[in-house]
């Protein structure tokens, strides 16, 4: 479903002396309906491989296919129709600071084109599920870090992605809602989505025993079916 | 489709609602800019009128001699009405501009007096004649000269008075170009004004656009909501600009009937009302609209 072929990222700032190497020759494969955990050290380039997934990136070199499509050669005026089928929580959530809610996780829908009754139907349940009612009409910066990062879930799963690209989601939970958050992706994952989770939780990588691929310094280290946390 | 359009409309009045603060101080600056454009378009059509004015002022007078009958003054009229370079022809036979001076100076004895004491009209008939332009007094004047009977004609009043049409031609033409240069500097110092602050506004929402983006928005489903805001925003500053012409002009409508009152201000308005508003339409909203599109457009690369 995705493919990374040796793929290398550079990050180059405004000073030509300072490059970043965030990726090195990755190749990396996800199944349709697999469930990989992604972990490494601060920095070995995590979010770095999610946002190329995304789009929201280009590599430096290699190649990223997207169902056999080539991402890089897809125009970005066009990317929405990939996006659409991709879910992302954002390890920085990046909510829409004048939106409620209600209206960040609808705003997904909204897109799509869904109808008002289809949307409302939707997110009371979504909502429901994240435990979020009585927040729904309060803005980003009236809710905890742990709501804010529970609103960036519900708006990532709310259209139903074949895909979902999950940066650190339960980094600011408590375990009871980690532990909510965890059994909604297996769920999600058993109706045959494919979820790619980075991660910093020990505990999380190895209650799961799904597939873990390690990262160090911009390179996959380990790729192991039912694997283990270790860094 | 519909529904999207409805949603794209509805959002960019939410928006609007929700960044008030900022769209106010945008309006104040398109308001300025369409306020400034509006300026200089009045002030294009005033000196417009005066020039037109003082160019009305400006003619030519042939004087014929006393002998020389109407009828033939009258054919040479024709001829003369038919040359493409004449705005208006006039013919004042003696009598008129006897009867024009002793209306002027009935009050001052000495020159009634002398009027008196020459008994017979010392006045000659004359054709009085505007040309369109300066150089279309040289050709009247030339045709005058060629096609015209020389024994008929008494006097032509030009060469005394050509530097003077000369040199208001020449100040006309500079002030009009000097005020069509002006107004379009000021224009383009207000629109780019605008322009700024509009794209100011929206490089502090890069992060949201490119959101936006992420979460599968098409563009125009971006740029829709700030378009529609954008066109809101104009017309806010219409209408204050509107407002505060209306108000402008009615004060000094008042001022000016009272020095001229053949001049009203409030119907130069209302005969121009179109165009101004085209203009601050155009200005006015076309600022909102391009200049979103134009600061939109970098983050929509994502
Ligand atoms: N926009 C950027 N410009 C320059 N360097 C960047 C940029 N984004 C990331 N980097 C660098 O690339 C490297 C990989 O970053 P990345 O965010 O992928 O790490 P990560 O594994 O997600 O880390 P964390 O666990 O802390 O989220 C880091 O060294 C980071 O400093
Ligand atoms: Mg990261």
């Amino acid at each position: 479903m995705i493919n990374l072929n040796n793929v290398t990222k550079i990050y180059s700032s405004r000073f030509k002396n300072n490059e970043k190497i965030a990726l090195k020759g990755v190749s990396f494969n996800v199944n349709q309906s697999e469930f990989v955990s992604l972990v490494g050290k601060s920095g070995s380039g995590k979010t770095t491989l999610l946002r190329l997934i995304l789009g929201e990136e280009k590599p430096t070199e290699g190649k990223i296919y997207f169902e056999g499509t080539d991402l890089t050669k897809i125009k970005p005026a066009h990317l929405y129709k990939v996006r659409r089928r991709i879910g992302t929580v954002f390890q920085d959530y990046k909510l829409f600071p004048t939106k409620t809610t209600r209206e960040n996780i609808a705003y997904v829908m909204e897109v799509m084109g869904a109808s008002d009754e289809e949307i409302n139907r939707d997110v009371e349940q979504i909502l429901d599920i994240v435990g979020l009612k009585d927040r729904a009409d309060s803005f980003p910066d009236e809710l905890s870090g742990g709501e804010r990062q529970r609103v960036a879930v519900a708006r990532a799963l709310i259209h139903r992605p074949d895909i979902i690209l999950a940066d650190e989601p339960t980094g600011n939970l408590d375990p009871y809602n980690t532990l909510e958050i965890v059994k909604l992706l297996l769920k999600i994952h058993e109706m045959g989505k494919t979820i790619i989770l980075a991660t910093h939780n020990k505990e999380l990588v190895n209650y799961l025993r799904k597939r873990v691929v390690t990262l160090e310094d911009g390179r996959i280290i380990r790729d192991e079916e039912k694997g283990r946390f270790i860094l | 489709m519909l529904a999207s359009f409805k949603r794209v409309i509805k959002s960019g009045f939410l928006s609007f609602k929700r960044n008030f603060s900022l769209n106010i101080s945008t309006i104040f600056v398109v308001f300025l800019a369409v306020s400034l454009v509006s300026f200089i378009f009045f002030l294009n059509l005033f000196s417009r009128i005066l020039i037109s004015d003082i160019e009305k002022r400006v003619d030519i007078s042939v004087y014929f001699k006393e002998d020389a009958p109407s009828e033939k003054i009258l054919s040479i009229k024709d001829e003369i009405s038919k040359l493409e370079d004449v705005e208006k022809i006039e013919y004042v036979s003696a009598d008129e501009t006897m009867e024009k001076f002793i209306e002027k100076y009935k009050n001052d004895e000495t020159i009634m007096e002398s009027l008196k004491e020459i008994e017979k009209n010392p006045f000659y008939p004359s054709l009085n004649i505007n040309a369109k332009t300066a150089q279309g007094y040289e050709n009247i004047v030339n045709y005058l000269n060629k096609s015209v009977p020389q024994e008929l004609i008494a006097k032509i009043d030009y060469f005394e008075r050509k530097p003077v049409i000369d040199k208001i031609f020449s100040i006309t033409s500079t002030v009009n170009k000097g005020g069509l240069v002006f107004g379009i500097l000021f224009s383009i110092i207000a629109i780019l004004a605008g322009f700024n602050t509009i794209k100011i506004a929206i490089e502090n929402l890069k992060q949201e656009i490119e959101t936006m983006r992420l979460v599968g928005a098409s563009n125009w489903f971006i740029r829709g909501p700030f378009l529609v805001q954008g066109i809101i925003i104009g017309f806010f500053a219409i209408l204050l600009s509107l407002i505060m012409i209306f108000i402008l002009f009615g004060y000094f409508d008042g001022k000016i009937k009272s020095i001229e009152p053949s001049f009203s201000l409030m119907s130069l308005l209302f005969d121009n009302f179109g165009k101004l508003i085209l203009l601050q339409l155009i200005v006015g909203v076309g600022l909102g609209i391009i200049a979103s599109s134009f600061a939109i457009r970098k983050y929509l690369k994502v």
